[in-house]
């Protein structure tokens, strides 16, 4: 029996393709913005002070870290209609991806900035800095920079990880696939293109991120050197 | 109109927690056996076995497990080559871990500092006797926190089987709820079981990398 | 304990700038502070000496509120620093400290260092700000490590850019702690030149050092520090006569 691969029919539909690309790098980049604003609040209440801060923190992140995704998306999914909400697919994705990506993001950002020695803090409480400047200046910055490359490796994890809301039909690349596929009767050939795409997708986030990388951290850019 | 939840339920749904652990095991034991190789062929002095290596870690990183499902099952399905959602899980997971685990073990080898290369190198032991027995014992013990800590993912990532039917965990939560209708409720007792496997795994991934950068490493 | 020769202040005219009074502190069950009393005049330079463990940089470090005290007072630029209600700020306005290990902040250029806190804390606006840093560059002699990055001065160079960033908030007394035990004997000098320069020009500080030849010059009073007490008090030539025997032995071994 010979093997034949029809790759036109599933490129001829390259508007499809397209569209469900660019909804995947849409979610990915809510959940990331989002994600990353949960990440560092996240962090900083991990880090003290409150003991009850602490420990909700705690439970979310350990909640999350814990159990699948897809699970997250069917609780989040079932969740909001229970609750009377009307949501589209797209905002229940979204959703459930920030709350997925704050997550890990806490965690990734608790390690960066608790790796700010304790003199630099000492050197700016010394120059009159209040607490929330401190944060800012001498905390969150540098911690970012420290842990920027797990960053950059997660925030890429949860846009293949957005695949999953074609669970909930979100119209993302997966779900274009599932629907290709179904039309065209070439599921090898579609999931091979899509995977392909998935691949350039990432190498280009990696790339957006490496330039964003350059903007944020003069420092890096100009010495080259890590911090 | 859904009946209340009974025994029989759960009973169904610790059954496909069972099968959450079976594909588990079988995830890391074809993973972990293929992804030894691939963290082989990423040190290896050979040129080309590094290259091929390196794709193909690459290419499954780059791509959600969720799409090589498909292919495996629906995309294999389409060229004539029929397989059970079992088998499709078990080898999607197993190319998926493989690759993951791979990259870790490389890294864990990578981490064996070099002068126990060059002392075993000064010994006259072969490459082969150089890595059995100096390095692959330091490194597996570097390796056991990442390794502990990468059996939560997996189980994780179990639940994605249950789209190309096979009924682990997730896929008996919506079977259930298809009678039942009580998803919110339901979803949120999957939680707490995977939660009950994932949790005690990711407490002692973390305990063994205290003690691990507790213990002094070994001077050459 | 002996003090000798105390010196005579001028008669009431200027309260001490700061003032230790039976200060007690313990770490535990470790006694760090057993009653520390001393007081430094406007204009003076203290130096607080004494063995590893004697408290001489808790001491130094009550001053700037980085350690609560137990017990005794502690009074700076008229402000009672062992008071829970204190504004921290505005003490730290008045109170300049720079390190052991300078801990400048690598993210940012010098010139960003320094300009930091006037601009953050005193609103100074930028422009302003940066030609006050400027200005204290030059006045520690690096003024062309404006846009340069910590990590590529030396250690000699760093310190000297952190005491410009302390002086850039015009403090009314500056702390020195061990400020050049981490750097190589060669880095140590142009330090200490611009420590001394700045004690010229009037400035009050307290410093904790090992460097007995720079104390001997640039101190008017010696505080000698022994278990947790202040052993020995006096000007600058209790070093080279010494009343107690610690003290004798201290400066003998040249610790």
């Amino acid at each position: 029996m010979g093997l034949e691969l029809d790759f036109s029919v599933v490129l001829d539909r390259w508007r499809s393709l397209l569209d469900g690309a660019a909804l995947t790098l849409e979610l990915a980049f809510i959940a990331v913005v989002c994600g990353a604003v949960i990440g560092v609040f996240g962090a900083i209440g991990r880090r003290g002070g409150n003991p009850l801060v602490e420990r909700l923190c705690g439970a979310y992140v350990e909640g999350i870290r814990n159990t699948p995704l897809l699970v997250q998306i069917f609780l989040v999914y079932f969740g909001l209609s229970s609750l009377g909400l009307k949501c589209s697919a797209f905002t229940v994705a979204a959703v459930a991806l920030t709350i997925n990506v704050g997550a890990y993001t806490t965690e990734i950002m608790r390690a960066g900035f608790d790796s700010i020695v304790k003199g630099q803090i000492e050197a700016a409480e010394g120059l009159g800095l209040s607490k929330a400047q401190i944060y800012w200046h001498v905390i969150i910055w540098p911690g970012i920079e420290r842990v920027y490359p797990a960053l950059t490796s997660q925030f890429v994890l949860l846009m293949l990880a957005s695949s999953v809301t074609s669970q909930i039909s979100a119209e993302e690349l997966t779900a274009v696939a599932n629907y290709i596929q179904s039309e065209t009767y070439r599921s090898f050939e579609t999931y091979i293109v899509v995977a392909l795409i998935y691949l350039a997708l990432s190498f280009v986030m990696r790339f957006g991120f490496w330039l964003l990388g350059l903007a944020l951290f003069p420092r890096r850019r100009r010495l080259g050197t890590p911090l | 109109m859904g009946g209340a939840l009974n025994l029989n339920h759960l009973l169904f749904l610790g059954h496909g927690a069972l099968w959450t652990i079976g594909l588990s095991v079988i995830a890391l034991v074809g993973g972990g056996l293929a992804g030894f190789l691939v963290a082989l062929g990423r040190v290896s002095p050979s040129r080309t076995l590094r290259l091929l290596a390196a794709t193909y870690v690459q290419l499954i990183q780059g791509t959600p497990l969720l799409v090589i499902m498909f292919l495996s099952f629906f995309g294999l399905a389409a060229i004539g080559f029929n397989i059970s959602p079992l088998a499709a899980a078990g080898a999607s997971m197993t190319i998926f871990v493989a690759a993951y685990l791979g990259e870790i073990w490389r890294g864990c080898i990578e981490a064996v500092p070099r002068p126990q290369w060059e002392a075993a190198e000064g010994l006259a032991l072969s490459r082969t006797q150089r890595m059995v027995k100096v390095i692959l014992p330091q490194a597996i013990r570097i390796a056991t926190p990442p390794t502990v800590g990468f059996m939560v993912q997996i189980i994780k990532n179990t639940s994605l089987a249950s789209v190309v039917g096979f009924v682990e965990l997730t896929r008996s939560g919506q079977i259930i709820n298809n009678s039942m209708f009580e998803p919110f409720l339901i979803y949120s007792i999957i939680a707490v079981v995977y939660f009950s496997l994932c949790y005690p795994l990711s407490r002692l991934s973390r305990r063994l990398e205290r003690t691990a950068l507790q213990k002094k490493p070994a001077l050459a | 304990m002996n003090i000798s020769a105390i010196q005579s202040a001028p008669a009431a005219a200027t309260a001490p700038v700061v003032a230790m009074r039976g200060v007690h502190k313990s770490f535990g069950p470790l006694k760090v502070l057993d009653g520390v009393s001393f007081e430094v005049a406007r204009g003076e330079v203290t130096v607080l000496i004494g063995r590893s463990g004697s408290g001489k940089s808790t001491a130094l470090r009550c001053i700037d509120r980085f350690e609560t005290i137990d017990g005794g007072e502690i009074e700076v630029c008229g402000r009672r620093v062992d008071d829970a209600r204190l504004d921290l700020r505005a003490l730290r306005l008045d109170v300049g400290i720079v390190f052991q290990s300078y801990n400048l902040f690598p993210h940012l250029t010098i010139e960003e260092n320094i300009t930091l806190a006037p601009h953050a804390v005193k609103g100074v606006p930028k422009a302003e700000a940066r030609a006050l840093a400027a200005k204290v560059l030059a006045q520690v002699g690096l003024e062309e490590k404006l846009h340069a990055y910590p990590e590529q001065l030396s250690g000699g160079q760093q310190q000297r850019a952190a005491i410009a960033r302390s002086l850039a908030m015009q403090p009314k007394v500056m702390l020195f702690d061990e400020v050049t035990s981490a750097l190589d004997p060669e880095l140590t000098g142009e330090v200490l030149k611009v420590i001394e320069a700045l004690a010229a020009d009037g400035m009050t500080m307290v410093m904790v050092t090992h460097e007995m030849g720079f104390a001997r010059g640039i101190a008017d009073q010696v505080v000698f520090m022994h278990k947790g007490k202040v052993h020995e008090a006096g000007p600058a030539d209790i070093l080279s006569s010494p009343s107690t025997p610690e003290l004798a032995q201290f400066v003998g071994t040249g610790l």
